[in-house]
């Protein structure tokens, strides 16, 4: 774990020339070593942080007034740190019959704040603590501080489970974990008002930071392991399935049980599992297939790979299979030997340090936040199935003699859909997650969508692919503006799934019915570069747009357009 | 541990806090000092402090200190 020494060192780098994130700090409490911390995990992490600090105990004045100095900074993500103690303090100062009202008043005030600003709001919510005046009654007086204080950290759960513009920091939890001594360091909270121990604040900046970085679509999407003493105790090449320990016995058998079951959560959640191992393929997919502990089924993991080449190797063919960036995976290995070979070869992978104590695994996983989210959708089930249809689609490529014969065989149709309910979602979420081919990288919350969609003048549509092998789901989305110059393409991302399938060439196809329909003579395009989406910088020149005067800008001629050759049929 | 040895382990504290290695510290030198030496680092000082001599301070003591020979003297009288 980095410590606050380190993260005050690393606050210093100079990474202005990359493109800045912008994040304000406000607090009812003293908060600049706060900042220092998330300005040195944001550093940790490469990102250059552009941080608004408000001045101690400005929540009110700077979130309620428009005009206030964090409304002009117009940051893209608040923080908002409220401690304990202030509440504590603002609940002794209430009149005895009013304090029932403690978390409803604390409550209608987030909800004023998120209203106040256009930004994602991430609150911390509140580690708990007594005032030791009810004793164990206090869980049946509704207006005690620890019940009150509950009910609003709930409240405050239920109220993000209704705004995807509410992230949650859960310092309740981290306390849980980590006990109040660690959390807080009285005599300087008392001499200094600062509500977190030095010890603390790195976890924090970097739970904190970790929502913003999962916003922007950086998190970890695929979780590969290995089997032996990873998913089972024991070598299956040894033993034979009938002898791995696993099971809810006595024994160790049970700890891998519930790291199965966290595995299988994942991938509910929309994680993509795959296994690398070395081990004789079919020896190693017995256990799958024939022992009645195995949580895990074959359904479960997309890609499979058991032989004797090495992992990295065999990393990247996972990576090939999945389409999808080294940094957004995460090796699970019980071995100090595999985990530094992959690390030297593939450093972007992320590979945890495991204890040597299977027992311990569970504990280290879960302090270490591998999978940070901010989306889920009913689509992510659906996603592994895909994914082992991708891999046979690979396999039935090799044996074409030309690409057109492959991509004819394939019998693909589309479906073009405008914004619905039940798409809304997958949409916000590709545009969360999709980094390569998106030309613009304009993220969207489900509200944002739904707000745009009233727009008169702003068109949304969704392309949802099917082939012989299967249904591979809502891969496109391309969302227009109309404006005087021309169709304004303001977001246009796919699925790396569907590379090569020339599901570009239909969306194109689409659009420029879409400019037609709407009276548009041209359709501008641009290309905005992120550090992900290289593999687009000349997608425009590529389908025939003319550069403009504009850098990174390209326009289309809608009446001289002909629809370029597609293997899809549109349904 | 005496009085020298204590100003020496803090001077070796202060420099590794405020990342300089020329401070040299006395009975008498205060905040107005060292540029680096303001509220913020005097939280990290006494964090630091507290640890390598394994002692905790008193929230009176945070806020009370005028200068280096007071915070030696707290110190003493909780080590010896």
């Amino acid at each position: 774990m980095t410590t606050f020494s380190e993260l005050r060192r690393l606050s210093r780098q100079d990474l202005s020339g990359k493109p800045p994130v912008r994040v304000a700090l406000v607090g009812d409490s003293a908060t600049q070593l706060l900042a220092v911390a998330l300005r040195g995990e944001a550093a940790r992490n490469g990102v250059n942080i552009e941080l608004y600090e408000a001045e101690y105990d400005q929540v009110e004045p700077e979130l309620l007034v428009q005009t206030s100095e964090l409304h002009r900074f117009g940051a893209s993500y608040v923080v908002l740190f409220q401690s304990t103690a202030h509440l504590l303090d603002a609940y002794d100062r209430m009149p005895h019959d009013e304090r029932n009202k403690l978390a409803e008043w604390r409550l209608s005030q987030v909800e004023q704040f998120l209203q106040s600003t256009p930004a994602t709001l991430i609150v911390m919510n509140y580690p708990e603590r007594d005032d030791a005046v009810y004793g164990s009654h206090a869980s049946k007086v509704d207006y005690s501080f620890i019940y009150q204080l509950r009910l609003l950290n709930l409240g405050l759960m239920d109220m993000a489970r209704h705004n995807d513009r509410l992230q949650i920091v859960d310092l309740c939890l981290i306390q849980a974990e980590i006990g109040r001594s660690h959390m807080l360091d009285t005599a300087v909270s008392v001499s200094t008002d600062m509500q977190l121990s030095i010890d603390i604040l790195p976890v924090v900046a970097r739970r904190t930071l970790e929502i913003v970085w999962a916003m922007q679509g950086r998190f970890h999407k695929c979780l590969i392991m290995d089997l032996d003493n990873t998913l089972w105790g024991g070598e299956v090449g040894e033993l034979g399935w009938q002898g791995i320990d696993l099971g809810r016995g006595l024994g160790i058998g049970k700890v891998f049980v519930g790291i199965q079951h966290w595995e299988r959560k994942l991938r509910q959640q929309g994680v993509i599992l795959a296994v690398v191992s070395k081990n004789d393929d079919n020896r190693a997919r017995e256990p799958f297939l024939h022992h009645p502990d195995m949580v895990l089924r074959m359904d479960d993991i997309a890609v499979f790979v058991a032989n004797w080449n090495s992992k990295a190797e065999n990393i990247r063919l996972v990576q090939r299979i999945l389409n999808i960036g080294y940094d957004a995976m995460v090796f699970l290995d019980d071995s100090p030997f595999e985990r530094n070979l992959v690390r030297q070869q593939l450093p972007e992978v992320c590979v945890p340090e495991l204890p040597e104590d299977p027992a311990e695994y569970m504990n280290t996983l879960s302090s270490l936040n591998l999978f940070e989210t901010t989306a889920v959708s009913n689509a992510d089930t659906a996603r592994t199935r895909q994914y082992q249809q991708e891999a046979k689609r690979m396999e039935s490529s090799l044996t074409f003699s030309n690409e057109t014969e492959y991509l004819r065989s394939l019998q693909m149709t589309c479906q073009v859909d405008s914004l619905t309910d039940y798409n809304c979602p997958r949409v916000a979420q590709l545009t969360q997650r999709s980094n390569q081919f998106n030309l613009r990288t304009v993220r969207y919350t489900e509200t944002q969508l739904r707000e745009l969609d009233q727009d008169a003048d702003a068109f949304i549509r969704t392309f949802t692919l099917a082939d012989r092998f299967g249904a591979s789901g809502l891969i496109g989305v391309l969302i227009a503006k109309r404006q005087p110059d021309g169709l304004f393409i303001d977001s246009w991302l796919m699925s790396c799934r569907v590379l090569k399938r020339g599901v570009e060439h239909f969306m194109l196809n689409v659009l420029v019915e879409l400019a037609r329909e709407c009276g548009c003579n041209s359709i501008v395009g641009e290309y905005l570069p992120s550090p992900k989406n290289g593999m687009v910088s000349s997608l425009y020149p590529s389908l025939g747009f003319k550069q403009t005067g504009v850098e990174g800008r390209y326009r289309l001629d809608v009446q001289t357009f002909e629809p370029i050759t597609c293997y899809i049929n549109r349904q | 541990m005496n009085r020298e040895e204590i100003i020496d382990r803090l001077t070796d504290i202060f420099q590794d806090v405020l990342d300089r290695d020329d401070i040299s510290l006395t009975d008498q030198t205060t905040a107005q000092d060292i540029e680096e030496w303001d509220s913020l680092s005097h939280v990290q000082l006494i964090v630091a402090i507290e640890r390598q001599f394994g002692i905790r301070f008193t929230s009176r003591e945070i806020m009370m200190w005028q200068n280096v020979g007071q915070m030696t003297d707290s110190l003493m009288q909780k080590l010896n």
